[in-house]
């Protein structure tokens, strides 16, 4: 067994613990009904785990309009995500509170790294031909060096869909191998499964078992680009698989649900799903992350609440 | 704690739930209720009071009133008084009301929720996302049926006044499967809360009082067992319906026994968790938490059993425990907690004696390492394992959070450990393969399975046992026969006295074997050339001669002597048990064969009897002096009476219910199993196929003791039998005393029901010697019915006794 900080390198693919997996749908979604109601997270709790929240967040914008100026405005907002006055009124003044990342596409890299300049907020690029996975292999690992080039600390890879969905494992193991030798030594490799293009939640499974036999340091549930994206069924599933892989191997790798997840509300049930599956380490930004844009306005608003027992309005804060 | 502090650690913190409103209520009451009758609360003639206090805290919420017999009398005359309007009042009305208590439920969820929580020890979360939204359930269901019964139930008729004990582990929930259809099909109600918890039934009567009922409909008195026992014991009480312990249960049929009152027993359970290894493992694991760790695991269906397939054991056991580790148990009002309070501290004690118990027997405990309150009723979850079942701790009820763990190697052998228990109330099955899960729901023994899943509970799906777990059902069109009578049937008022003791007479039954009859004592018969023909039993398809080679003399109304029978015993009834039995056991059982099959032979043994019609409408007159004519229309009668049968053997097997669940909950009306029927003398002919006919035709397998005074028929029948193609087994006929054989029958404790048409005293004594299996009886405490009256001697009456209905859960999802 490996110590429980080593990163996780990979194990050689074993496709009869990929093929004797059993995942039963209604099953877990009823896990998922009940389980954010078991665990009510209030008052100074509540404010806690949000402010926890914002510092496993990657900050995110992967539009068609990104423009340099666009992501300079992210990043001020990943460095000070939270208004002077209230980290004061929670006593955070002083803590380093920062967003986990930064995420943007290839070409936007260079900019965010310069507006990152100094804070110590990685950048998280999207490669491998994000959101779809459909270019051809040598270009999608080009694109992974490109960003890498770039200034990228943490690489977010797509896998290629037609793998999973025609049960070609060894493919699928192979060409993450590859990204992941790409990424290196040093750069962060977390893999969208993109589940909601996936057929099933034993597909979700498997998947995420090659993902991590393949090296990943994390999974993660979607692009954001597909139609369903971060469902806590899909997160459940994701989790048990981490955990089994743990407990096979010793090597931890992180979660990062993505898309869809808007609401602090939202917020807490996946960090309830967290604590409960695997533990409190996943609920601190080494082995978890969220990604998302507009979710951080929400938090901000939520701990604004707390602070005065009033609602806040949304322009109060500021944007990012 | 600071939020800096929180913000690295990461911990839970509480989420408490305000008792405010519960508080409000209480102190609007002066803490201190009387019993809720017609609407308006009444103060106890001794004004006696108990207090009733909070599990969790240990602190007294208030005290309620103690009932006695005065007020039990009060209130059953509320409801005799309010049963003469609610009865007549159109079901279209009846169901406004029914909305009306659901949308008030509804209404008042949050205080019901908080009260019940404080009142029983359970989590918030599940008195308010389980107990509560199923109480309102129940009452919207069961609206429908009011509105439909003039047209869906029109064969039926409120059964009158119901006494209707609760116990303390669902208070509301309880409530609500009693309450609601009683209540929609024209019954009004006397209710008595668990002697532990009874505040939330006295807000629920005024709910119910603001939704504008009619004063005596709903009838709530609170009080000790002694009160239950004089509800149960009322004369004017028609019904009497319960859950809780199958201890309690047994008094109750004892009590009860031969009073012509309607009984249902909800009782208690060792239910089956089986996980195959091809199952979703860490789903199971959370379905094991549900199973046994809902309310504390004082669920009477809780799956407190494990049977795991040994190649998986070790791992799954590993992971239970690790699960264990995450459950919080706490204050009940903190919404954050898995596990409340025990609701009562004798309740503690059993549960802790049971689990010394497990250790004694040599079972190895794990308790997760979790912080419990300081104060308060708090039980850790608990798992047993390295149990067999020859461990009480296996087969003891112990309702508390205390789960065993057994390993099985092959589906047959799970479906054997699952069975291996007096009680059937639930069980879970755990596989992904779907031919294995549904062959395994379909041999088990309950009367609730959870495929994939467990203890799911809507209105729309029957709940209710097998074997020791009781009798009738609560849910589904199956539960409304609980509270409906035959719309032709008055109310049975048996002409017969228990005696004091009120245990059946030890003599009942004693039967001294006939001797020769002397010349004299017989009139010699002058028309029939005597040919000695002495008919035998008929026993696993073989004619056979009595155990005891005794014979009976049979003889015409005029006294003439026209046959002798065997003069059975308990050695023939022993045979034929065994010979029902093996009939199940044959390839394939007889209840595993098609209907079509079943429907195939009860054809051919009418046509077989159309055959012979003349000579059994001569043996009819002979044996009871009756016009030819109506002898031979008795005959005609029995034979379509066979079609009948023969034609629901396949279209009484179940249905689809509407329930709640993405997928399927089937009910399969099953057979009850092997049934013991004790014919009246009354149409000797007809009333025996009239018995015989439906049992078999749904798959049971029968011991039949014709009419002891006119047996010929039968016993000419078995003939019949041998050239239909009836298995061995099915029928099994055994002549002699009535009383006699029946007590045998009825005492066996592998006979599944006892069907008795005899007297009244006979009545009693199946009814209360039923209690020590808990087995089904059906009896007509002496009182005869027109066979020849299609109502009353055909029909759902005779399909709902020679069946047990089974809900099975199966949801779906890719």
């Amino acid at each position: 067994m490996a110590s429980k900080n080593q990163r996780n390198p990979g194990i050689p693919l074993e496709l009869g613990w990929v093929l004797g997996v059993h995942v039963n749908r209604s099953a877990v979604e009823r896990r998922c009904a009940t389980l954010p109601a078991r665990r009510s997270i209030k008052k100074d709790w509540q404010a806690a785990w949000l402010l926890r929240a914002i510092t496993c967040l990657d900050l995110t914008t992967l539009a068609g309009d990104d423009t340099p100026g666009r992501v300079h405005r992210l990043c001020a907002k990943a460095r000070q995500p939270l208004r002077a006055d209230m980290r004061l009124a929670l006593g955070a003044e002083d803590d380093r509170l920062t967003v986990a990342a930064v995420c943007v596409y290839p070409s936007r890299v260079k900019d965010a790294v310069e507006a990152l300049q100094g804070s110590g907020i990685p950048v998280a690029s999207v490669a491998t031909g994000f959101p779809a996975g459909q270019t051809p292999l040598a270009q999608r690992i080009a694109e992974i060096e490109q960003a890498i080039e770039a200034g990228a600390g943490e690489i977010d890879v797509v896998i290629h869909r037609a793998h999973v969905l025609t049960g070609n494992w060894q493919a699928l193991y192979d060409e993450i191998r590859q990204f992941r030798a790409t990424c290196g030594s040093t750069v962060q490799m977390k893999t969208i499964l993109a589940t909601g293009d996936l057929a099933t939640l034993k597909q979700v499974y498997q998947a995420s078992l090659v993902a991590m036999m393949a090296g990943s340091d994390f999974i993660k549930t979607s692009t954001g680009k597909e139609s369903v994206n971060a469902t806590l069924e899909v997160g459940l599933v994701m989790a048990r698989a981490i955990r089994e892989y743990v407990q096979r191997t010793g090597y931890p790798v992180g979660f990062k649900p993505a898309g869809g997840i808007h609401t602090a509300k939202q917020t807490l049930a996946w960090q309830a799903l967290m604590k409960e599956e695997l533990g409190e380490a996943w609920l601190m930004p080494e082995l978890f992350r969220i990604g998302a844009s507009s979710l951080l306005t929400d938090l901000e608003r939520q701990l604004y609440h707390y602070i005065h027992g009033r609602y806040a309005a949304r322009h109060h804060m500021p944007l990012g | 704690m600071s939020v800096r502090q929180i913000f690295k650690d990461m911990a839970y913190g509480p989420a408490p739930e305000s008792p405010a409103a519960a508080n409000a209520w209480l102190e609007a009451h002066q803490r201190r209720f009387g019993l809720f009758i017609n609407n308006q609360w009444i103060t106890p003639k001794q004004e006696a009071y108990y207090p009733s206090y909070n599990p969790a805290t240990l602190e007294q919420l208030a005290e309620t009133a103690q009932a006695g017999q005065a007020e039990v009398d009060l209130a059953v005359a509320a409801a005799r008084q309010a049963f003469q309007s609610w009865s007549q009042t159109p079901g279209v009305e009846r169901a406004r009301y029914l909305y009306a208590i659901a949308r008030n439920i509804q209404k008042h969820h949050r205080l019901l929720a908080v009260l019940e929580s404080m009142d029983n020890g359970k989590p918030i979360r599940e008195s308010r996302d389980i107990d509560v939204p199923l109480l309102a359930r129940h009452f919207y269901y069961h609206a429908g049926w009011a509105q439909l019964m003039e047209r869906e139930l029109s064969d039926y008729q409120p059964v009158g006044v119901v006494g209707q004990i609760i116990p303390w582990n669902f208070p509301l929930l309880m409530l609500a499967w009693k309450v609601a259809p009683a209540i929609a099909l024209g019954n009004t109600v006397v209710i008595k809360p668990a002697s532990y918890t009874r505040l939330t039934a006295l807000l629920f009567a005024e709910i119910v009082a603001e939704a504008g009922l009619p004063p005596g409909v709903v009838n709530v008195i609170t009080g000790s067992s002694r009160a239950g026992e004089m509800l149960a014991a009322h004369p004017d009480v028609d019904k009497v319906a319960f859950t809780g312990s199958t201890e309690v249960g047994r008094l109750l049929r004892q009590r009860t026994a031969g009073s012509g009152k309607k009984l249902s027993l909800e009782l208690g359970g060792k239910s089956p968790f089986i996980v195959f290894e091809d199952a979703d493992l860490d789903s199971a694991i959370e379905g094991v938490v549900d199973a046994i760790w809902f309310n504390q695991g004082q669920v009477c269906c809780a799956g407190s059993r494990l049977l795991v397939q040994e190649n998986i054991a070790d791992t799954f056991l590993e992971k239970l425990k690790a699960r264990m580790n995450k459950l919080r148990v706490g204050d009940p009002l903190d919404k954050c907690m898995d596990m409340g309070a025990i609701v009562d501290k004798s309740q503690w004690e059993t549960i802790h004696h049971w689990v010394q118990t497990g250790l004694a027997e040599g079972g190895t405990l794990y308790q997760p390492d979790i912080p419990l309150p300081e104060q308060g009723l708090f039980y850790k979850p608990t798992l047993i394992t390295g149990t067999e079942p020859a461990a009480q701790v296996v087969q003891e009820e112990i309702f508390g959070p205390v789960l065993v763990a057994l390993t099985f190697r092959s589906p047959a052998e799970a479906i054997e450990l699952a069975n291996n228990t007096r009680y059937g109330l639930a069980a879970s099955v755990w596989s992904d393969n779907i031919n294995l899960a549904l062959e395994v729901a379909g041999q088990v023994k309950a009367g609730s399975v959870w495929v994939n899943c467990t203890n799911l509970f809507d209105a729309a799906a029957g709940f209710g046992g097998y074997r020791e777990s009781g009798f009738g059902r609560e849910g589904g069109r199956e539960g409304l026969f609980e509270y409906l009578r035959p719309a032709w049937q008055p109310r049975p008022r048996p002409k017969y006295s228990p005696p004091k003791d009120g245990k059946p007479p030890a003599d009942w039954g004693a039967h001294i074997p006939a001797r020769p009859l002397m010349p004299g004592e017989f009139q010699p018969n002058g028309r029939l050339v005597r040919i000695d023909r002495t008919p035998k039993m008929y026993i696993g398809g073989q004619q056979v001669r009595p155990d005891g080679h005794y014979t009976r003399a049979v003889l015409s109304p005029h006294g003439e002597l026209i046959g002798q029978v065997g003069d059975g015993n308990r050695k023939d009834i022993r045979d034929a048990v065994e010979a029902a039995h093996a009939a199940h056991l044959s390839k394939p059982g007889w209840a595993m064969r098609h209907g079509y099959h079943r429907a195939q032979i009860l054809y051919f043994i009418a046509e077989n009897l159309a055959a012979r019609q003349e000579e059994f409408a001569r043996r009819i007159v002979h044996m009871t002096g009756c016009k030819p004519s109506s002898a031979a229309a008795e005959v005609r009668m029995a034979i379509e009476r066979l079609f009948t049968y023969a034609a629901y053997a396949d279209k009484y097997g179940g249905t689809v219910q509407e329930t709640t669940l993405r997928g399927v909950t089937v009910a399969v009306y099953e057979p009850v199993g092997v049934i013991g029927i004790a014919c009246p003398d009354e149409y000797p002919l007809l009333a025996f196929i009239s018995l015989m006919a439906p049992a078999i035709a749904r798959g049971n397998t029968v011991v039949i003791i014709p009419s002891p005074a006119h047996p010929l028929s039968a016993t000419d029948f078995y003939q019949v039998l041998d050239t239909s193609d009836v298995p061995p087994g099915v029928v099994n006929i055994v002549t002699g005393d009535r009383d006699h054989l029946t007590r045998t029958l009825v005492e066996h404790e592998d006979v599944d029901a006892v069907w008795y048409f005899g007297d009244a005293e006979g009545s009693f004594c199946v009814e209360y010697a039923s209690a020590a299996n808990m087995k089904r009886t059906w009896v007509n405490y002496g009182l005869p019915r027109d066979w020849m009256d299609r109502r009353q001697g055909e029909g759902e009456e005779f399909l709902h006794e020679a069946t047990q209905v089974k809900n099975i859960w199966i949801p779906t999802g890719a």
